[in-house]
C-alpha cells in the first residue's frame, strides 16, 4: 500500500526567508529546504541558522519535510547535520551520491546525533541524489546501502557535466541514467525522483518531460517554481479513464477468482496477476491523491 | 562574549531583515530598529533580538535592524548569524526539538 505521494518535491533556497516561509503553501508533496547549490559559500552559515530555526517554528503539518545539506566532503556538511538532524525534518537529502559509502558514512554520523539527543534511532530518513557517471553505475548498491534511504533521485546537471555533454529537450543523454535509478529504486523498493525542469517558461517541455519520466517509472519529480506543480501533479495522478480502467479490472479478476480461474478476458483483452498488480497501484495512488474514494465508489476527477 | 568586528547578516527582501552588530565603547546594548511593522511588532522585535544576544553572553554592543515583516524565527536566525559573524564565528551549541 502507498502510504505517501512523492509527485512534486519543491526546492526552497535555504536563505531565502520569504520562499522558506511559504513553500508549504503551494500544493507540492514534499518540500525541500535547500542548503547547497542554492547556497552562496558565503551564506551556508546564514541558510543554516534560518532552516533549522524555521523546522523547529513553523508547523507542516503533514507535508514531507527535506533538507538538501551539502556534502560531508566539504567544509559544511558536518555542521549541516549537527544543525539539521536535531531540527527533525522528515528527510535529509545527500548531493553527489557516489558511492554506498557515502550513505553509510551519512547514516552513522545521523544514528551518531539520534543517540546523542536521545531521538529514537532510524527516525530521520534519507534521500540520495545521484549526480555522476560512478554514482549512476552504483545505483542499486547506493539504494540499499541504509534502511534510512526512501529514495534516489537523478541529479541531471552535473551528470550531463560529469558525461561530457549538455541537456536537450528530448533528454536522449539522460535515458540510461534515468532507466538505471528506476531499475535500482524498484529493486531496493524505494521511491525514484526525476532532475528539476528549468525552463520555468516552458510548461509544454515541462509536460513533455513529466509524461517521458512517468513512463519509464518514476514517482515524481523535483520542482523549482509553483507553476511548475499542476502540470506535473496532472500527470503523477491517475486520471478518471484510469480508475474507470483499474475498477474495471479488479470487479473482473475478482469475478474470475469467483469461478475458479485466475484469468480472465476484459474487453478482449487477457487480465493476468500482473495487470491486476497495475491496476491496484492505480487505485492506491487514486485513493492517497483523493482522486477515488474507495468507501463511496466515487471518483473524483 | 565578545564583539570583535562587524557581522551584518540577512537581506531587505520582504520577509526578512538586515542585522548588523558592531563593537561599542560603552556598557550595554544599544538597539536601533526600523521595521515595516514597527507600530505592532517593533517591541517583540526588539525582545527577540534581546533575548538572542544574551543566549551569546553579548554584553556590549551596538545593533542596528531593518526589518521587512520578518517571522519572529527569521528574526532569531538572522541575529544569530550576525552574532556569530560579530564573535569571529563562533560554534553554535545546536538544541534539539522546538
Amino acid at each position: 500500500m502507498i502510504s505517501r505521494l512523492r509527485r512534486t518535491m519543491l526546492y526552497a533556497p535555504g536563505n531565502n526567508a520569504g520562499m522558506v516561509r511559504d513553500v508549504h503553501i503551494y500544493g507540492s508533496d514534499s518540500i525541500m529546504f535547500d542548503l547547497e547549490d542554492s547556497v552562496s559559500v558565503h551564506e551556508k552559515d546564514s541558510a543554516r541558522f534560518l532552516v533549522y530555526q524555521t523546522l523547529r517554528t513553523m508547523d507542516y503539518g503533514r507535508k514531507e519535510t527535506v533538507v538538501r545539506v551539502n556534502g560531508l566532503d566539504t567544509p559544511y556538511g558536518l555542521e549541516d547535520f549537527n544543525a539539521i538532524v536535531r531540527a527533525k525534518p522528515d528527510i535529509i537529502r545527500l548531493p553527489k551520491t557516489e558511492t554506498p559509502e557515502d550513505v553509510m558514512e551519512a547514516d552513522r554520523l545521523i544514528t551518531g546525533i539520534e543517540e546523542e539527543i536521545g531521538m529514537e534511532v532510524g527516525t530521520i530518513k534519507m534521500f540520495a541524489a545521484i549526480e555522476s557517471a560512478l554514482g549512476i553505475l552504483n545505483a542499486y548498491p547506493i539504494a540499499k546501502a541504509s534502511k534510512r534511504l526512501v529514495g534516489i533521485a537523478i541529479g541531471a546537471e552535473d551528470y550531463v557535466t560529469d558525461l561530457k555533454t549538455t541537456r536537450s529537450k528530448e533528454g536522449v543523454e539522460l535515458l540510461m541514467a534515468r532507466s538505471q535509478i528506476v531499475v535500482a529504486a524498484r529493486a531496493a523498493g524505494i521511491s525514484a525522483i526525476d532532475t528539476v525542469f528549468s525552463d520555468v517558461d516552458d510548461e509544454e517541455g515541462l509536460i513533455r518531460e513529466t509524461a517521458l519520466v512517468k513512463q519509464l517509472g518514476f514517482d515524481g519529480k523535483s520542482v523549482i517554481n509553483p507553476r511548475q506543480i499542476d502540470p506535473v501533479h496532472k500527470i503523477f495522478t491517475p486520471g478518471s479513464k484510469e480508475i474507470h480502467n483499474a475498477l474495471n479490472v479488479i470487479e473482473a479478476i475478482k469475478e474470475a477468482e469467483a469461478k475458479g480461474s485466475g484469468v480472465i478476458s476484459l474487453n478482449g483483452k487477457m487480465i493476468d496477476k500482473p495487470i491486476v498488480d497495475r491496476a491496484k497501484r492505480v487505485l492506491d495512488l487514486a485513493v492517497v491523491a483523493r482522486a477515488y474514494n474507495p468507501e463511496s465508489g466515487e471518483v473524483l476527477c | 562574549m565578545d564583539i570583535v568586528k562587524t557581522g551584518i547578516a540577512g537581506t531587505l527582501e520582504s520577509s526578512d531583515l538586515m542585522v548588523t552588530i558592531k563593537e561599542s565603547g560603552e556598557d550595554g546594548i544599544h538597539l536601533e530598529l526600523k521595521s515595516t511593522v514597527q507600530q505592532q511588532f517593533g517591541e517583540e522585535i526588539k525582545e527577540v533580538a534581546l533575548a538572542v544576544l544574551r543566549q551569546y553572553g553579548v554584553k556590549r554592543c551596538k545593533v542596528s535592524i531593518e526589518d521587512k515583516g520578518a517571522l519572529d524565527c527569521t528574526v532569531i536566525a538572522r541575529v544569530r548569524t550576525a552574532v556569530s559573524r560579530a564573535c569571529g564565528n563562533v560554534k553554535y551549541n545546536w538544541e534539539v526539538g522546538r
